[in-house]
């Protein structure tokens, strides 16, 4: 094992695989030249050259299509966005075609595609620039989304989403870019659609994913400290979900608390306590609790950014509030 | 310092045959045969009768909505003739049927498409074609992303989108074209300017006073003809593509032609277009003027004609038959192709064949009782 910067991982999948299979490359605005808005391409320009590391128009959603186009006619596009706050001008190409293309055709033309970039809040960037789009994308039929939270995530969950014959959309972030973690020094994959268990515990579950888990691992610890133990599921995929592990971990802890990094209607937390209480309902001792960013346009000022995304003391207190602890 | 001039341009109209079916000879020199011509001609009048026929179809409820092709015939197949079955890409929109027909697709799969039936989409392996594509515009930019495609895996070929002067208005023509041109690919951007975009006309769409010179920013050869003249969209469509092929990036030709029916059969262009101007532009017909340029050279009569609308009859009842005759799809086949690999919640859906609206139960999911 050897330790990197997630960032770094990033860059190592996408070179794994460009080294792998020719028909492998990376597009988006300042990947090249420049290795990326985040320098999650570092390098990448220099090994393989400007043919398969291309910088292109500030267009999304040209760029977008012109993948898809790309994906259909034999090849595997990388795409970047800056952030996929930006990315929401190449929704159109995203929904309405990378994801409906193979159905469209009826079967003919997959779109072996990958869209990736940061991904939610990251301090002071305004409403139009802290949103998170795993909802919105994960409710299209066609997509898969991914979201890594540690490097070892972001090299193989990338590394399988190149490889992943249907779209896929990576929702990284501007916070983790400088994360470290140990990967593995050999290849490895890390395969799409299975959660992650990053904590036992038997006292309530807890379901989250993204860049607030290390709120989330906060919480925990505190709460270990009152010797409450939790049990932390991290998604990693948001679609197709892994219902399994989350159930499977209720018929332990008969409780749950879902933390995501969202607006709250019709989120990925709704989505969970659905299912949960369709398909685990008799093992549940307490209401399902969910804990959501404010559903108001994102804060630019600090102090309210605090105060509209979930901090440890308040999970804390969802979590007694399961377990009817005062 | 003096004022100067750093950028000028001009953009040629091409018309080699009129619409009293004359032709210019030194124009039309080097670009189809007699042959060509008569083969092409009559899959111009088969394409009209297969045309009214859908209409018809559509009006007696045996088929959902219909755009007539109508008048449009010449700007089809004159550009699909040019291109390479198998090697070169064709990237329609909905008003080109003649071009997909002469490109490999089998005639019945549009009325299918039509008819409310994926399959009529589903293009056999071997034809380079991509579904029929209702958004307004998005069509070129895929086709961009086909050819830069090809370009990048050094395959010789190009791909051509064809699209309406509306569909200049979007963001996504100009983007494909900035990128286009600014990796040259081989992609043809063929504009069917047929002048409405559904009621709205053309100088209300835009202030330019051609397409073509859209192009003109971007870098890119343009060209004007005469889009229901055969003669002038081959010609400027087999140069564009050997432009392509060659290593000589995109180009843009706008066919200025016109839509003789309604945009489609929800519609009643009665109701917004003056009945001159359609008066006129039937006068113009792309195949009332080849027939007389036929008949002119001795190459066509009414025998033949006649001949031709027997065999055209018996070609359109069967390609009806086979849009009317296919099996009813499977139900799977609703969750057989949102992915190339089913995932497994998709799977229980698949087997159990109930939506999440209408919810497994545990045991269908396979969660209960462990």
């Amino acid at each position: 094992m050897r330790e990197v910067q997630y960032r770094e991982a990033v860059a190592e999948a996408m070179r794994e695989e460009m080294l792998r299979d020719e028909s492998v490359f990376l597009m988006g605005e300042e990947v090249a030249e420049y290795n990326g808005a985040y320098k999650a391409s570092k390098g990448l320009l220099d090994e393989f050259g400007p043919r398969r590391v291309i910088d292109t128009p500030i267009a999304e959603l040209g760029f977008s299509a012109i993948g898809v186009g790309a994906a259909m006619n034999g090849l595997r596009p990388i795409v970047e966005f800056m952030t996929w706050n930006f990315a929401i001008l190449a929704a159109d190409q995203i929904i309405n075609h990378a994801a409906k293309m193979l159905q469209m055709s009826g079967g003919q033309y997959n779109v072996p595609i990958v869209f990736r970039g940061p991904n939610g809040t990251a301090g002071q960037l305004a409403a139009t620039h802290s949103q998170s789009f795993e909802s919105m994308y994960a409710s299209i039929p066609g997509l898969k989304v991914v979201t890594p939270f540690t490097p070892y995530e972001a090299k193989g969950l990338l590394k399988a989403a190149i490889r992943d014959n249907d779209p896929v959309l990576v929702m990284e972030s501007e916070k983790m870019y400088g994360d470290k973690g140990l990967i593995p020094d050999g290849e490895y994959l890390v395969p799409i659609g299975k959660a992650n268990i990053r904590r036992t515990g038997t006292d309530c579950t807890i379901v989250s994913f993204g860049k607030i888990l290390k709120t989330v691992h906060a919480a925990a610890d505190a709460l270990a400290a009152e010797g409450i133990e939790v049990e932390v599921i991290d998604l990693v995929t948001i679609r197709p979900l892994d219902l399994d592990t989350i159930v499977e971990s209720i018929k332990k802890t008969n409780r749950l608390v879902i933390v995501e990094e969202s607006f709250p209607v019709a989120s990925i937390s709704s989505e969970i306590a659905y299912r949960v209480q369709r398909h685990a309902f008799d093992y549940l001792d307490a209401p399902i609790r969910r804990l959501c960013q404010s559903d108001t346009p994102f804060a630019f000022a600090t102090s309210l950014i605090d105060a509209a995304l979930p901090q440890t003391g308040d999970i804390v207190q969802a979590v007694k509030d399961v377990a009817y602890v005062a | 310092m003096p004022i100067r001039t750093d950028f000028s341009a001009t953009v040629e109209h091409i018309s080699i045959l009129d619409e009293h079916g004359v032709l210019d000879e030194q124009l039309a020199k080097d670009t189809l045969t007699d042959e060509q011509v008569l083969e092409l001609f009559q899959y111009m009048c088969k394409c009209r009768a297969l045309d009214e026929t859908a209409f018809k179809l559509q009006r007696s409820g045996r088929m959902g909505t219909y755009p007539q092709n109508k008048g449009q015939e010449a700007a089809a197949i004159g550009s699909a003739f040019a291109a390479k079955r198998g090697v070169d890409w064709l990237v329609p929109c909905y008003r080109e049927n003649a071009a997909l027909w002469m490109h490999g697709l089998p005639m019945h799969y549009v009325l299918l498409h039509w008819m409310g039936d994926e399959r009529g989409n589903q293009i056999p392996q071997g034809v380079n074609i991509t579904p029929l594509c209702i958004p307004i515009g998005t069509q070129m930019l895929h086709a961009t992303g086909i050819s830069w495609a090809m370009k990048l895996r050094g395959i010789p070929g190009v791909a051509i989108t064809y699209f309406g002067d509306g569909a200049t208005s979007e963001g996504d023509f100009h983007e494909a074209m900035n990128f286009a041109s600014v990796q040259q690919t081989p992609t043809i951007f063929f504009c069917q300017n047929n002048e409405w975009a559904i009621s709205v006309p053309r100088e209300r769409q835009m202030w330019s006073s051609t397409v073509a010179q859209k192009a003109i920013a971007y870098g890119m050869p343009c060209v004007r003809v005469d889009g229901n003249d055969l003669f002038a969209v081959y010609k400027a469509s087999r140069d564009a593509i050997e432009r392509a092929r060659a290593g000589g990036g995109p180009s843009f030709i706008e066919a200025v032609t016109y839509r003789l029916a309604d945009h489609t059969t929800a519609d009643d262009a009665r109701r917004y277009r003056d009945p001159v101007e359609v008066e006129a532009w039937v006068g113009k017909d792309p195949i009332i003027r080849l027939r007389k340029y036929l008949v002119s050279k001795g190459l066509w009569d009414d025998a033949k004609q006649a001949e031709l609308d027997e065999a055209g009859k018996a070609m359109v009842s069967e390609v009806v038959r086979a849009a009317e005759g296919i099996a009813k799809p499977a139900v799977s086949d609703i969750f057989d192709y949102t992915y190339a690999t089913i995932p497994p919640e998709l799977e229980v859906q698949r087997r159990t064949m109930r939506t999440h609206s209408l919810g497994q139960s545990p045991e269908q999911v396979g969660l209960a009782g462990r």
